[in-house]
């Protein structure tokens, strides 16, 4: 996540940073519900019909930033796992496992709208294209890392196998992106990217990047929300989670 | 440990086998020019991909059955088809066909799918492009065909 | 309204992607909600059996 700026060595020890988490998670929960709204309205009452596909490009609306968060979420997840393997870092890992969930439901939806959108558009619900066959895998490399770690007993090995298999499957991503270029793809090519202007009208890119904003503090809020439960989980035996129990009595 | 090692070693083949198939199977379509290059599979069915020339779709009276063809502005392969076309089907845009090559040249599709470029905009805008492209067409008359303002890349 | 929800014909598509996610995303927040409940009631359990 965006914490730059922050004094990481300070907060990356779970017991100071479960309050700090707690203590940011209702604003970014709100800031997301607000942006939800404001990104709804435009994205049905403001942006306009579009010239080829009609009513049904509204799908992108949510494919988009779907598709967007579950490529940045599983690069965060990787750089976490990393930072736990290398450094050690107990919260490292804990982030990484948090944020493997809802990194797994933007995969999913981003498929599940992708064929919403394509059986009108395209003509078909799938194909095995490599836009189509990445994103799946990408879907795939969640669920493998969430089962892993669920199957293995002892946690530090079980955050080791897990991050592993993290990091191996960050070379997905860029593959991923860069796809639609590469091969030939049903999919058609970006139309924001950074070396040419957006082949979109101003006020459609607007509500897409308004929805983006609302997903992304959307899984800030459920990470701090879940790294919560997680902190607590796996530091249930040390004093100071003890203590907090004793005084929740 | 021995079992990390072996199911991360598992997951890197398993990976460089997707890979691998990617990069030898993946040409999801073939243009024109591949086929008429002879890059294209002769006996098995492959995807036919490249734009609906313009003017040339021509419906059968059954109603089903269409005849057009794809063209990638240097080759252009005639197509017929008997079913039902996706909604963004249109002259001058892009489309994928899947079936086989007749020995008659034409391209018996089963299936045809449409490719659409990553151009939105209202229909107002795309309205006034095609304004400005006309009168920019007929004040250079001599570029011929060029491509419209908007879509029509595949 | 009859025609906003009808979407130009699309509104299957269109309603089948917008409520999808928004059911996937309740489930979600359900869900991890519900697993900290579960969580914090053991937290007390635990913490009750040791101090006795």
């Amino acid at each position: 996540m965006a914490f730059a700026g922050i004094n990481w060595f300070k907060y990356s020890s779970p017991a100071t940073f479960y309050p700090l988490a707690g203590k940011m998670m209702p604003w970014f929960a709100g800031l997301a519900a607000v942006l939800t709204v404001i990104g709804l309205y435009m994205s049905f009452f403001v942006a306009p019909t579009d010239y080829k596909q009609g009513e049904a490009y509204r799908i992108m609306f949510i494919h988009v930033p779907a598709a967007w968060m579950s490529m940045f979420i599983y690069v965060v997840m990787a750089v976490y796992a990393a930072m736990g393997l290398i450094f050690n870092t107990r919260l490292s890992a804990m982030m990484a496992s948090s944020l493997a969930p809802t990194g797994a439901l933007f995969t999913f939806l981003a498929l599940w709208t992708g064929a919403l959108w394509g059986k009108p558009m395209w003509g078909t619900w799938w194909v095995w294209d490599a836009r189509l066959t990445t994103e799946l895998i990408l879907l795939f490399l969640y669920i493998g890392f969430m089962s892993l770690e669920a199957a293995i007993d002892d946690p530090r090995r079980a955050t080791r196998a897990s991050g592993l298999l993290a990091i191996v499957g960050v070379v997905n991503v860029p593959i991923i992106y860069f796809s639609v270029e590469w091969w030939n793809t049903l999919h058609q090519g970006a139309s924001i990217s950074l070396d040419k202007a957006p082949s979109m009208a101003t006020i459609m890119l607007a509500s897409m990047l308004v929805m983006t904003l609302a997903f992304w503090m959307y899984t800030i809020a459920m990470v701090l929300y879940r790294v919560r439960c997680e902190i607590l989980e796996r530091e249930r035996h040390s004093e100071w989670v003890v203590a907090l129990m004793e005084e929740r009595k | 440990m021995l079992f990390i090692v072996a199911g991360v070693t598992g997951i890197g083949i398993a990976a460089t086998l997707i890979l691998n198939a990617f990069n030898s199977n993946m040409v999801f379509f073939f243009s024109p020019s591949q086929v008429v290059a002879k890059e294209a599979p002769q006996e098995r069915s492959f995807r036919l991909g490249g734009l609906v020339t313009e003017g040339s779709v021509e419906r059968e009276d059954d109603g089903l059955t269409v005849h057009f063809t794809v063209t990638d502005n240097q080759h252009t392969i005639p197509v017929v088809f008997t079913g039902i076309l996706p909604d963004l089907f249109r002259e001058g845009e892009g489309v994928v066909a899947q079936g086989r090559l007749g020995d008659d040249g034409v391209f018996h599709a089963e299936e045809v799918l449409a490719k659409h470029d990553e151009t939105y905009m209202p229909p107002e805008v795309a309205e006034a492009l095609e304004k400005a492209e006309k009168a920019k067409q007929s004040s250079n008359s001599d570029i011929q065909n060029a491509p419209a303002g908007a879509g029509g890349s595949i | 309204m009859s025609e906003f929800f009808a979407m130009g014909g699309y509104g299957l598509y269109v309603w089948g992607s917008y409520g999808v996610t928004a059911l996937v995303i309740v489930a979600e927040i359900v869900w991890v909600v519900q697993r900290r409940k579960v969580l914090l009631k053991r937290l007390a359990r635990m913490s009750r059996l040791t101090k006795g």
